[in-house]
C-alpha cells in the first residue's frame, strides 16, 4: 500500500495505537481489506508489536486479513430474519452469483455470508454491503443486487431506498415524547450543579438499561469518588444483542438527547471527554451523528465553556466491527483502546480502572437519554413514574409475528401479555424477551411484568406464533454464542461449540436423550465458571426452550419415552438450585 | 502488621498477606489447587478456569479472587473436581493431544492435572483442528496442535525477556497464538532459545529441537509424584521439566 493512502488515515489518529480499530477501518474502507505488509506497517507507526495489531484485526468479524470481493455482503441471521425468509432469499443470491456461502467468487469480485442480528428485526430480512445497512429484502431486490454486482455498480451509487431505515416508533411515552430542544435538559443539570444532579439521579431511582439493572447514581457516584486526574463517561452503542434495535432509533431521531445524556454525565462524574462505542452494523449512522456533534459545538453545548459556565466536555465517536462481546463494558474498553475485545479480570471494576486505567463510568444508550429527563424534571418526577422498584419507562424493539414490529414505549410493571395486544401479535407460542441470554416465556407466562423485579429486558422482545419451532430458535441462538464467544475462557470458547454442535446433531436426527442429558451438563459448567456473561447465559436459550417446549427436541429423539435410565428432572435439580428456583416450572415431568 | 488473617480452604486455615490471591496464599501454605494458566512469577490470567473454587457459595477463579478475612473456600470436592474434569476434556478436544508421542508426556501439566482429576477419556468428539506445526527456527519447534491458550509464552515473552514474541490471535473456537512477524515464523522473529518464554509452556508446543526424550519416561517430572505434590512448593515449572 502505498504511504500516500495509509500516512493521512495515521495523521489523523495521531499514531496512536489505541485508535487502531479506526485506523484498521479506515484502512479497510480505502483498501477493501488489511494485507499483511500494510499490518506490518501500521505497527510500525502505531510502535505496537506487529503480533498485537494482528491480533487486533483477526478478532473482529468485520475485519479481513484475506481479500473477500469487491462486494461484501452479509445477511443478517437472526431467527426473526430467518422467520422472514433471509436463508432462501440468501440462498437464491449465492445461486444466482454462482457462489457458496462464505467463499470469494473466483474473479474477486464478491463474497455472500451471515452475520450476527443488524439490529434491523423490525425491517428485515436485512443484510450489510460493504458494512452500509440494506433492509426488507425481497426477492426481486435479490435480483436487482445481484445484476448491480455484476455490473460492477459502486454501492455508493444503488438505490437510495435499499438503505432506508425506518424508526417504526409505535408508542411513546415520557422519553420519546421529551420535547426538550438541545440544551434544557443541560441547561437545568449546570443550574442545579454537579453533586446536586447526582443527588437527582440518585432519588430518581434510575436503573442501567444495558441489561444489568445497576443503580445509575451510584455508578456515578463512585466513578466520580475514585481518586484520579481524568475520569471518562462511555456511551455503549454496542447494542448487539439479537433483536434489540431500540438504541439505534434514539440515535437516530433523538441523538442530542444521548449526547447530552452524556455530557450531563460528564457533568456529574467529572469528566470532560465522552467516547460513543457505535458497533459496526451501525455505520451509516456515523456521519449523521459527527454532524450532530458539530452543531452542538457551535451551539457551545460541547467543547470549552459549555453555556458560558466553567464546564468543558466533549465528545469522540468509535466505530465497533462485529464483536458482540464487545457490548460487555470492561471489552468494550479494551476495543477501545485498540485491542480485541476481552473482557478483563474484575474487580477492579471500570467505575475505578476504565478506559485508559482511569475511572470511567459506561452507560446504556437509552441510560443517557434517561438521564435528561432527570435533569429537566427531577428525581421525584421520575421515580414516580413505573414501579416502585423500576422507575421510568423502557423502551422495547418488538418484532418476529405481530402485525406491527417496531419501538414500544411502557412505564416499567406492564404485562407482556399487553405488548403483544398492542403489537398485534397472532396466537403467540412464546415470547424471547431481552435476547438470547435473556429468557423465553410461554403462554402460561405472559402476565408477568417487565421490570427489573420480574422480567428484566435490555430492551428485545421476539414474538413467535404457534407455527414456530423454539428448537429451531435455540439452536440459532446457540450458533449465535458459539460465532461471539470471545475464545478467553475455556467453558465457554469450548462449551459455546460443543453446545452448538450438540444442537445440529438434534437438528440432524441423531440425537439421543443421553445428548439432552450433555447439554444441561454444558450449560451447568458454563453458568457459574465462565469469565463473563455471554458464557454465563449462553445456555439459557436451550435450558429454557427444554424445560418449557420440550415436544420441540421429543419429536427429534425418538427413543426418549422408552429410555428409563434418563431423569431429566433429576438432571435438572443442580440448575435449580444454581438458579435459586423450585417451582413447578423448574420441574420436569419425566413422562413423556 | 496486624495479626495474620486467614481464611478456610477445604476446611482448614490458610493464612494470607493483604493482596493476596486464593491461589497465592493457598501456594505459600503448601496447598494445591489445581491451575493451568496461573504461574507463581506472572501476573495472573484467570482463563482457564481449572482453579474455579466456591468462595462463600459462589464460583470464582481462585488465581485472581483476592483472599477475604474469614472467607470458607471449597477447593477439591467432588462437583469442583467434577467440574476441573470437564473442563481439561474440552480442552483435549480443542486441539489434537497424542500423549504417547509428545515430546512433553510426563512433564506436561495437562497430562498430570488430567491424571489427577480422574479422568480417562475426552469423552466428547474431538474437534480436529489443523493447526500446522512451526519448524522454522533453528533450535525451537512450534507444534500448535497443543496449545492450550493459556498466554503464559505471551506473559513471559513480554514481561520477562521484554520481547512480544507471542500474542493470542482470533476469535471464539478459532483462537490461536500467533508469533510477531509478517511471515508468521518463529524463525523471523527475535525469539531466543534461552528466553524464559522457550521454556514456560506447560504443554508441548514450546520445545527443544534435537532433544527427543533426554529425560526418560518414568523419570519425569511428574512421574515419581503427581502434580498435587510436585507442583505445591512454589518452583519454576519450566526448570524442573529440562
Ligand atoms: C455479553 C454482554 C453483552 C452486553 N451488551 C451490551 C450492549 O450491547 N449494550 C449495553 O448497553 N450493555 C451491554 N451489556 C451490559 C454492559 O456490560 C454494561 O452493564 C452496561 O453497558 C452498563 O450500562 P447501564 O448501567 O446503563 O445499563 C452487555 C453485557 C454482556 C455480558
Ligand atoms: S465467557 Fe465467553 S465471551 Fe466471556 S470471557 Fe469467556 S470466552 Fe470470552
Ligand atoms: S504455547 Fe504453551 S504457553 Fe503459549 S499459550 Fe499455548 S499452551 Fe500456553
Ligand atoms: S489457573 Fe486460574 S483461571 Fe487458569
Amino acid at each position: 500500500m502505498p504511504s500516500t493512502l495509509l500516512n493521512p488515515i495515521l495523521e489523523r489518529h495521531r499514531r496512536d495505537g489505541t485508535r487502531l480499530m479506526q485506523i484498521l477501518r479506515e484502512t479497510q474502507e480505502t483498501l477493501g481489506w488489511l494485507p499483511p505488509e500494510v499490518i506490518t506497517a501500521i505497527a510500525a507507526a502505531v510502535g505496537w508489536p506487529r503480533a498485537r495489531v494482528q491480533a487486533t484485526a483477526e478478532f473482529y468479524s468485520f475485519f479481513h486479513t484475506r481479500p473477500m470481493g469487491r462486494y461484501r455482503i452479509l445477511w443478517s441471521d437472526n431467527i426473526t430474519d430467518r422467520m422472514l425468509g433471509s436463508t432462501e432469499l440468501m440462498q437464491s443470491m449465492c445461486r444466482k452469483l454462482w457462489l457458496e456461502p462464505g467463499r470469494v467468487s473466483e474473479d474477486g469480485l464478491v463474497s455472500v455470508d451471515t452475520t450476527s442480528c443488524t439490529g434491523m428485526g423490525d425491517q428485515g430480512p436485512a443484510l450489510l454491503v460493504n458494512y452500509r445497512a440494506v433492509t426488507r429484502m425481497t426477492p426481486q431486490r435479490v435480483d436487482e443486487i445481484v445484476e448491480l454486482v455484476r455490473a460492477g455498480t459502486p454501492v455508493l451509487g444503488w438505490p437510495e431506498e435499499y438503505f432506508q431505515v425506518e424508526d417504526n416508533i409505535r408508542r411513546s411515552d415520557v422519553l420519546l415524547g421529551h420535547g426538550l430542544t438541545p440544551g434544557a435538559a443541560l441547561a437545568a443539570a449546570l443550574e442545579r450543579g454537579a453533586p446536586a444532579m447526582l443527588d437527582e439521579v440518585k432519588a430518581a431511582g434510575l436503573r442501567g438499561r444495558g441489561g444489568a439493572g445497576f443503580p445509575t447514581g451510584q455508578k456515578w457516584a463512585a466513578c466520580r469518588g475514585a481518586e484520579a486526574d481524568v475520569r471518562y463517561v462511555v456511551c455503549n452503542a454496542d447494542e448487539g444483542e439479537p433483536g434489540t434495535f431500540k438504541d439505534r432509533v434514539l440515535l437516530t431521531s433523538h441523538a442530542d438527547l444521548v449526547f447530552e445524556g452524556m455530557t450531563i454525565a460528564g457533568l456529574a462524574v467529572g469528566a470532560s471527554l465522552g467516547l460513543l462505542y457505535l458497533r459496526g452494523e451501525y455505520r451509516h449512522l456515523l456521519e449523521p451523528l459527527e454532524t450532530v456533534l458539530a452543531r452542538r459545538r457551535a451551539q457551545k453545548l460541547l467543547g470549552a465553556g459549555i453555556l458560558g459556565r466553567d464546564f468543558a466536555f466533549d465528545i469522540e465517536i468509535h466505530l465497533g466491527a462485529g464483536a458482540y462481546i464487545c457490548g460487555e463494558e470492561s471489552a468494550l474498553i479494551e476495543s477501545l483502546e485498540g485491542k480485541p475485545g476481552r473482557p478483563r479480570i474484575r474487580p477492579p471494576f471500570p467505575v475505578t480502572h476504565g478506559y485508559l486505567g482511569r475511572p470511567t463510568t459506561v452507560n446504556n444508550v437509552e441510560t443517557l437519554a434517561a438521564a435528561c429527563l432527570v435533569a429537566k424534571h427531577g428525581g421525584a418526577w421520575y421515580a414516580a413514574l413505573g414501579t416502585r422498584k423500576s422507575a421510568g419507562t423502557k423502551l422495547l424493539s418488538v418484532s418476529g409475528d405481530c402485525t406491527r414490529p417496531g419501538i414500544y414505549e411502557y412505564p416499567f410493571g406492564v404485562t407482556v401479555a399487553q405488548v403483544l395486544a398492542d403489537c398485534g401479535a397472532h396466537e403467540p407460542l412464546a415470547v424471547q424477551v431481552s435476547g438470547p441470554s435473556g429468557v423465553c416465556l410461554a403462554d402460561h407466562e405472559f402476565g408477568r411484568r417487565i421490570a427489573f423485579e420480574d422480567v428484566p429486558s435490555a430492551g428485545a422482545f421476539m414474538v413467535f406464533d404457534h407455527s414456530r419451532d423454539l428448537f429451531e430458535t435455540a439452536r440459532n441462538f446457540a450458533h449465535f454464542f458459539a460465532h461471539e464467544s470471545c475464545g478467553f475462557c475455556t467453558p465457554c470458547r469450548v462449551g459455546t461449540a460443543l453446545v452448538a454442535r450438540l444442537m445440529d446433531k438434534v437438528a440432524a436426527g441423531h440425537g439421543s436423550p443421553y445428548d439432552l442429558e450433555e447439554l444441561f451438563k454444558l450449560h451447568r459448567l458454563m453458568q457459574g465458571t465462565s469469565h463473563c456473561g455471554l458464557g454465563n447465559t449462553a445456555c439459557n436459550p436451550v435450558f429454557d426452550t427444554l424445560e418449557k417446549f420440550r415436544p420441540a427436541y421429543e419429536r427429534r429423539i425418538k427413543s426418549l419415552a422408552f429410555e428409563p435410565a434418563f431423569d431429566l428432572d433429576a438432571a435438572l435439580s443442580q440448575a435449580r438450585q444454581m438458579t435459586g428456583r423450585d417451582d413447578a416450572a423448574a420441574h420436569l415431568s419425566n413422562v413423556a | 502488621m496486624s495479626e495474620t488473617q486467614t481464611f478456610s480452604l477445604d476446611g482448614e486455615d490458610v493464612p494470607f498477606a493483604p493482596g493476596q490471591t486464593v491461589m497465592q496464599a493457598a501456594q505459600a501454605a503448601g496447598r494445591w489447587i489445581p491451575h493451568l494458566c496461573w504461574h507463581p512469577d506472572f501476573e495472573a490470567h484467570g482463563s482457564c478456569k481449572l482453579c474455579t473454587v466456591r468462595a462463600n457459595g459462589r464460583l470464582v477463579a481462585a488465581c485472581t479472587v483476592a483472599a477475604q478475612p474469614g472467607m470458607a473456600v471449597e477447593n477439591r470436592t467432588p462437583d469442583l473436581d467434577g467440574r476441573r474434569q470437564t473442563l481439561l476434556q474440552m480442552l483435549f478436544v480443542e486441539g489434537n493431544h497424542f500423549c504417547p508421542s509428545c515430546e512433553k508426556s510426563g512433564n506436561c501439566l495437562l497430562q498430570a492435572t488430567a491424571y489427577e482429576m480422574g479422568m480417562m477419556t475426552p469423552h466428547f468428539d474431538m474437534f480436529y483442528p489443523d493447526r500446522p506445526v512451526d519448524a522454522s527456527h533453528p533450535e525451537t519447534l512450534l507444534d500448535f496442535n497443543r496449545c492450550i491458550l493459556c498466554a503464559l509464552c505471551v506473559r513471559a515473552s513480554r514481561d520477562a525477556d521484554g520481547k512480544n514474541v507471542f500474542a493470542l490471535s482470533g476469535r471464539g473456537i478459532r483462537s490461536h497464538l500467533i508469533v510477531n512477524h509478517e511471515s508468521g515464523r518463529l524463525a523471523d522473529t527475535d525469539f531466543a532459545a534461552t528466553d524464559r518464554a522457550a521454556n514456560i509452556c506447560p504443554v508441548g508446543v514450546i520445545l527443544p529441537k534435537r532433544r527427543g526424550f533426554a529425560v526418560p519416561i518414568g523419570r519425569r517430572k511428574y512421574d515419581p509424584a503427581p502434580a498435587s505434590v510436585v507442583d505445591v512448593v512454589p518452583v519454576k515449572h519450566e526448570e524442573e521439566a529440562r
